[in-house]
C-alpha cells in the first residue's frame, strides 16, 4: 500500500488536474477517466468541470444542488477565493449528471467508526475511499457533506484556473508567470497592462494546466466571512426557477393519484366523469395510479379527483399500533449491529443505581414547501427531465430505464429546490413524469403532486423505538446499554435506488446513539432492523433524528437519577473524551447563563448530539403562559472546525433546530386502513412566526476535522425541548410528538 | 368565458372556467411563477398576492371572484428595482430555499402598508399564516423591522 501522504496528495490532485486534463484521476484509481460533461462551444473554454469561463465571465458549475443550505454561495466563494474574482461576478449553475461530480465525502462518512475520535490516519483512509464515489457515480447532495467534499477540490479548481490563465497571459505578453498578479477577474502585468480572464480563456484551454499551492487561511478575502448569497436577489423577487416554475413552449400540466396504501396495486378505475371535465387532454394509467394531463394543474387535479379508483391492500400492517408492535418485537430479535460495545454492560457494580426507560418516535414526512414535481419531454429517441433533485446521476439512470433509452439520451436539468431535507434523493417524481410525458410524445408535461399526494406518498423518517438501561455510582454514569429498533432507511434505499442487497451493520440506524462523545466505561448500543414495507428514506439528520432524542433524553434521566445538574453531568463525561463537544456545552452554558435553576413557570433543557462530524449543543427555554407552553428562547453552539460562511452556518443551525422542534411538537404520520392519515399542513403543522423561539448561535472553530452544517442542528433540538418540558412540569417526555402530552402553543 | 384581470398594471384576458383559482391562472396560464403553490387550502401562505392592496391567498380566490387589480411579487419590485421590503429581505439574507419567500414578502408588504411600525406581536399576528419549513422566522422578523426603518427614512 502506498504511504498515506502519497495517497492524500493524489486524492487532492484528482480534484484538480485530473479533471482539467482528464487524465490523472483515471490513471491512479479508476481505469477510465471521467469524461468532461460540459461540451464547450466556440469561444468558450472549459478549464475544468467546475469552472467555465467565456465572454460572459466566470461560471461555476455547482454539482451540488441548492435546496436552501447555501451550497452555491460557499462553493462559489471557494473558487473565487483562489481564482481572484469577485463573488458577485460569478454565475452559478447546477451541473449535469456526470461521474466527474462524485461526492468524495459521503463514502468516508459510511465507515463504521464513531467519527469524533478518528485519527488523522483514519481520516486519510476516508479521503482515499472517497474516490470510490466516482466509481459508483455517487453525485449526491446529502449527509451534510458538501463543504467537506468541496473544501479542497473547489479551491484547487480555482487555483489551477488562476495559474493557467496567468500562464496564458505570460505567453501572450512575453513575460514570466511569476511577474503577473491577478485581481477581480483580470491578470495584471507590472506595467499595469490588464487582460481579462474572458479574453484569455481560449488560450488557457490550449496549454497544460498549471498547479499551484493553496493559499493560507490567513490570506482569505471571502472564506470565513459572511458572504451575500448568490441566489438571494432571485429568491426575493420571485424570479428564481424552482422545478415547479419550469415553463416551456406548448407545455401541458398534469396531476396524479397513486394508491394511498403505499406499494399497493390498482385493480381498476372508472374515468368516465373525468374525461368530460374541462381542460382535460389525456388520462394516463401509471400501473399503481392514474395521471391526468390537462390545460393547467388545477383542472388536471379536479379531473384526477373525479376518477373512481379501486385500490388494493397495503403490504404492511394497516394500523399504526400494529406497526409499532412489529417495531417493538424487533427489539427482541437478534441485533443487526453492536457498533459500540465497551466494557461489560451485563454486570453493573453492586450498589449502583439502576434506571431504565423506553422511548418512541413516530414516522415523519419531509413536507418540503414545494410539493414533488418534475417536467419531462419525450421524443421517442430522447428524454429531457427538469426537476429539483439531490442525485442527478440516479435520476438519469432511472428515467432512461423507464423510457427504454440509453443513459446518454436522457438529459437531466437540475433546478433550485423548494426544500429537500432528503426527500429529493428519491426518484419517484421524475419517474412518474417520464411515464406521463411518454403518453404525449413531443409535448413537455409538468407533473405536480397535490399537497395531499405529497404527504401521503413520502419516503418517511422511520418510526423507531428504544430501550435504554443505565447504572450510576457516586453520581457518575458507569453503564449505558441501548437497544434501538426501526426500519432500515439505508437497506431500503440501496435496493430502491441502486438495486443493491442489504449487507452488514446499518450504521445509520444507530448514528446519534453509538457514536456520542461520553466516557462511560461500560457502554453498548445495538441496532435492530424491523423489516416492514412502509417506504422510508432520509429525513434531515436521518438516524440522528430519533437517536439524538433517545440518547439525550436518557442522559437527562441519568443526571436526574444521579442528583446532578444535567449540563454538568454531561460535561463531566465529555471533557476527556472530545474537547470540541465539551466546548459546545460550555458555550451554551455561558450564553444562556445556565445555573441549573429556573424560576416558577419556566423550564430549561440541554442536549448535545455529535452528528455529521459536528457537535451541536442546545439549551431550550419554555414558559408556561396561562396554561399554554411556549418555546421562548434557544441557544445553540456548534463546532464544525473551519466555518467557511458564518452567516449561512447560523441560518442552518437555526433552521435545523426549528425543523427538529416542529417535528418534536407536532410531527406525526399515522396509518389507518393502510393509508397515511395526515394530508396537509392543518394535520401536520410546524412552528410558525409566533411559536418559533428567539435564537442565539455561537460558532466555535476548534474541531480538527471539518464537519457538516445542514443537518447537525436538528437532532439535539428534540431532547433539549423534552428536557425543558420535564424541568417545567416534572413530566418526562418519552414519546414524540409532545403535543400529545403537553399543551403547547399552536 | 373570457375574463380580464389587471395584474401588475397590465390587462390579461383569460378564457377559463370561473372557478379556477387565481393562483393557477397566474402560474399556468399567464406564466407569472413567482407566486407559489404550497398547500391549496390556505394553510401555508406561499401563494399570497394583493388584490386591491389586501393580502389574500390566491389558491382560495376563484377567477370569477377577483374584485380588483392584482399585485404579485413580480409587480412589487424587480431585481433591478427592488421594493423596500425586498431590499430588507436581501439585506438580512432571509431566504434559504426561498420557496415561501414570495408569500412572506407579500404578506409583510401588506402589513407595513397598514402599520408602518409593527411591534413583535403585530408581526406574530400578521405573519403566522405563512409557513417556512427552512425556519427563517428570526430573519423575517428582522427584515420586517428593517423595512419599516427604510420606509420611514424614505
Amino acid at each position: 500500500m502506498a504511504s498515506i501522504g502519497k495517497i492524500l496528495r493524489r486524492s487532492f490532485l484528482i480534484g484538480s488536474t485530473a479533471i482539467v486534463g482528464g487524465v490523472a484521476f483515471g490513471a491512479w484509481y479508476v481505469s477510465r477517466p471521467a469524461a468532461n460533461p460540459l461540451r464547450p462551444g466556440a469561444g468558450e473554454a472549459a478549464l475544468n468541470p467546475f469552472v467555465f469561463i467565456d465572454a460572459q465571465g466566470v461560471t461555476l458549475i455547482a454539482p451540488r444542488a441548492e435546496m436552501g443550505q447555501g451550497v452555491h454561495t460557499t462553493w462559489a466563494a471557494l473558487i473565487a477565493e483562489e481564482l481572484d474574482v469577485d463573488l458577485a461576478d460569478v454565475r452559478v449553475i447546477h451541473g449535469p449528471p456526470a461521474q466527474a461530480y462524485y461526492n468524495s465525502a459521503m463514502i468516508a462518512d459510511a465507515l463504521p467508526n464513531k467519527g469524533y475520535d478518528i485519527s488523522d490516519f483514519q481520516h486519510g483512509i476516508g479521503e482515499m475511499l472517497g474516490v470510490l464515489g466516482k466509481v459508483v457515480g455517487l453525485q449526491v447532495t446529502g449527509g451534510s457533506t458538501s463543504m467537506k467534499d468541496g473544501f479542497v477540490r473547489m479551491r484547487e479548481a480555482g487555483a489551477v484556473a488562476r495559474e493557467t490563465l496567468k500562464q496564458a497571459a505570460a505567453d501572450r505578453l512575453g513575460l514570466a508567470r511569476g511577474d503577473l498578479r491577478t485581481q477581480s477577474g483580470k491578470v495584471i502585468a507590472p506595467d499595469g497592462t490588464e487582460l481579462s480572464y474572458a479574453a484569455l480563456a481560449e488560450a488557457a484551454a490550449a496549454i497544460d494546466p498549471v498547479d499551484a499551492p493553496l493559499r493560507d487561511a490567513r490570506e482569505w478575502r471571502l472564506l470565513g466571512k459572511p458572504q451575500p448569497r448568490v441566489d438571494m436577489t432571485a429568491k426575493v423577487t420571485g424570479t428564481a426557477t424552482f422545478g415547479v416554475d419550469v415553463r416551456l413552449p406548448g407545455m401541458k400540466f398534469a396531476a396524479l393519484r397513486i394508491n394511498p396504501r403505499l406499494g399497493g396495486a390498482m385493480s381498476g378505475y372508472d374515468d368516465s366523469a373525468a374525461r368530460a371535465m374541462p381542460g382535460v387532454e389525456r388520462i394516463v394509467d401509471l400501473g399503481d395510479g392514474v395521471a391526468v394531463i390537462g390545460r393547467n394543474t388545477w383542472l388536471a387535479q379536479q379531473a384526477a379527483d373525479a376518477i373512481d379508483i379501486t385500490w388494493e391492500k397495503a403490504p404492511y400492517p394497516p394500523e399504526t399500533e400494529a406497526i409499532f408492535e412489529r417495531i417493538a418485537a424487533a427489539l427482541d430479535d437478534a441485533p443487526n449491529s453492536a457498533l459500540r460495545d465497551d466494557g461489560d454492560v451485563t454486570s453493573p457494580p453492586a450498589g449502583a443505581t439502576r434506571i431504565t426507560a423506553e422511548y418512541r418516535a413516530p414516522y415523519l414526512a419531509h413536507a418540503t414547501m414545494e410539493p414533488m414535481n418534475a417536467t419531462a419531454r419525450y421524443t421517442g429517441d430522447a428524454l429531457e427531465v427538469w426537476c429539483g433533485n439531490q442525485g442527478p446521476t440516479f435520476q438519469q439512470a432511472r428515467c432512461a430505464d423507464i423510457a427504454g433509452l440509453p443513459k446518454e439520451a436522457v438529459t437531466v436539468h437540475t433546478t433550485l429546490m423548494g426544500g429537500g431535507f432528503g426527500r429529493r434523493l428519491e426518484l419517484d417524481y421524475a419517474s412518474h413524469a417520464t411515464r406521463v410525458a411518454m403518453a404525449m410524445p413531443g409535448v413537455p408535461v409538468q407533473l405536480t403532486w397535490s399537497r395531499e399526494e405529497d404527504m401521503r406518498h413520502d419516503f418517511y423518517r422511520p418510526g423507531a423505538m428504544a430501550r435504554f438501561s443505565g447504572a450510576i455510582v457516586d453520581g457518575k454514569a458507569v453503564m449505558l446499554d441501548a437497544r434501538i429498533a426501526a426500519q432500515s432507511a439505508v437497506f431500503q434505499a440501496m435496493d430502491r435506488v441502486a438495486g443493491l442487497p442489504p449487507a452488514g451493520p446499518d450504521k445509520v440506524l444507530v448514528e446519534g446513539a453509538f457514536n456520542q462523545p461520553y466516557a462511560i466505561p461500560n457502554y453498548r448500543v445495538r441496532g435492530h432492523v424491523c423489516d416492514l414495507k412502509i417506504p422510508v428514506g432520509f429525513w434531515r439528520s436521518v438516524g440522528n433524528s430519533f437517536n439524538g432524542f433517545f440518547h439525550e433524553t436518557f442522559m437527562d434521566e441519568m443526571a436526574v437519577a444521579a442528583g446532578a445538574d444535567p449540563l454538568a453531568f454531561r460535561l463531566d463525561l465529555m471533557r476527556g473524551e472530545h474537547a470540541p463537544s465539551a466546548g459546545c456545552l460550555k458555550a451554551v452554558a455561558e450564553m444562556s447563563g445556565w445555573t441549573g435553576k429556573t424560576p416558577e413557570g419556566v423550564g430549561r433543557g440541554v442536549a448535545l448530539t455529535y452528528s455529521f462530524g459536528t457537535p451541536v449543543a442546545q439549551v431550550i427555554e419554555v414558559a408556561d403562559e396561562g396554561g399554554v407552553i411556549r418555546i421562548r428562547r434557544a441557544w445553540i453552539a456548534c463546532d464544525m472546525g473551519i466555518a467557511l460562511d458564518p452567516a449561512i452556518i447560523e441560518a442552518q443551525m437555526t433552521g435545523g433546530m426549528i425543523y427538529g422542534l416542529s417535528a418534536a411538537c407536532f410531527g406525526e404520520i399515522t396509518f389507518a386502513d393502510g393509508a397515511v392519515e395526515q394530508g396537509n399542513f392543518p394535520d401536520y403543522d410546524a412552528l410558525r412566526m409566533h411559536s418559533a423561539p428567539e435564537t442565539e448561535v455561537r460558532i466555535l472553530q476548534t474541531n480538527a476535522h471539518m464537519g457538516g452544517a445542514g443537518e447537525p442542528g436538528t437532532p439535539p433540538s428534540m431532547p433539549a425541548l423534552g428536557n425543558a418540558l420535564f424541568d417545567l412540569t416534572g413530566q418526562r417526555a418519552r414519546s414524540m410528538p409532545f403535543a400529545r402530552q403537553f399543551n403547547l402553543l399552536v | 368565458m373570457t375574463t380580464t384581470l389587471t395584474i401588475n398594471g397590465t390587462d390579461h384576458a383569460v378564457d377559463l372556467p370561473q372557478e379556477v383559482p387565481l393562483l393557477w391562472v397566474l402560474r399556468d396560464e399567464i406564466g407569472l411563477t413567482g407566486t407559489k403553490f404550497g398547500c391549496g387550502v390556505a394553510a401555508c401562505g406561499a401563494c399570497t398576492v394583493h388584490i386591491d392592496g389586501t393580502a389574500v391567498r390566491a389558491c382560495q380566490v376563484a377567477l370569477g371572484d377577483v374584485w380588483g387589480p392584482v399585485t404579485t411579487i413580480e409587480g412589487l419590485g424587480t431585481p433591478q428595482a427592488m421594493n423596500a421590503v425586498q431590499r430588507a429581505w436581501a439585506a438580512e439574507q432571509v431566504a434559504q430555499c426561498g420557496y415561501c419567500q414570495s408569500g412572506q414578502i407579500m404578506q409583510a408588504a401588506a402589513l407595513l402598508a397598514e402599520n408602518p411600525d409593527p411591534d413583535d406581536s403585530d408581526i406574530d399576528d400578521a405573519m403566522q399564516g405563512n409557513l417556512c419549513r427552512c425556519g427563517t422566522y428570526p430573519r423575517i422578523r428582522a427584515a420586517i423591522k428593517s423595512a419599516a426603518r427604510m420606509m420611514k427614512e424614505a
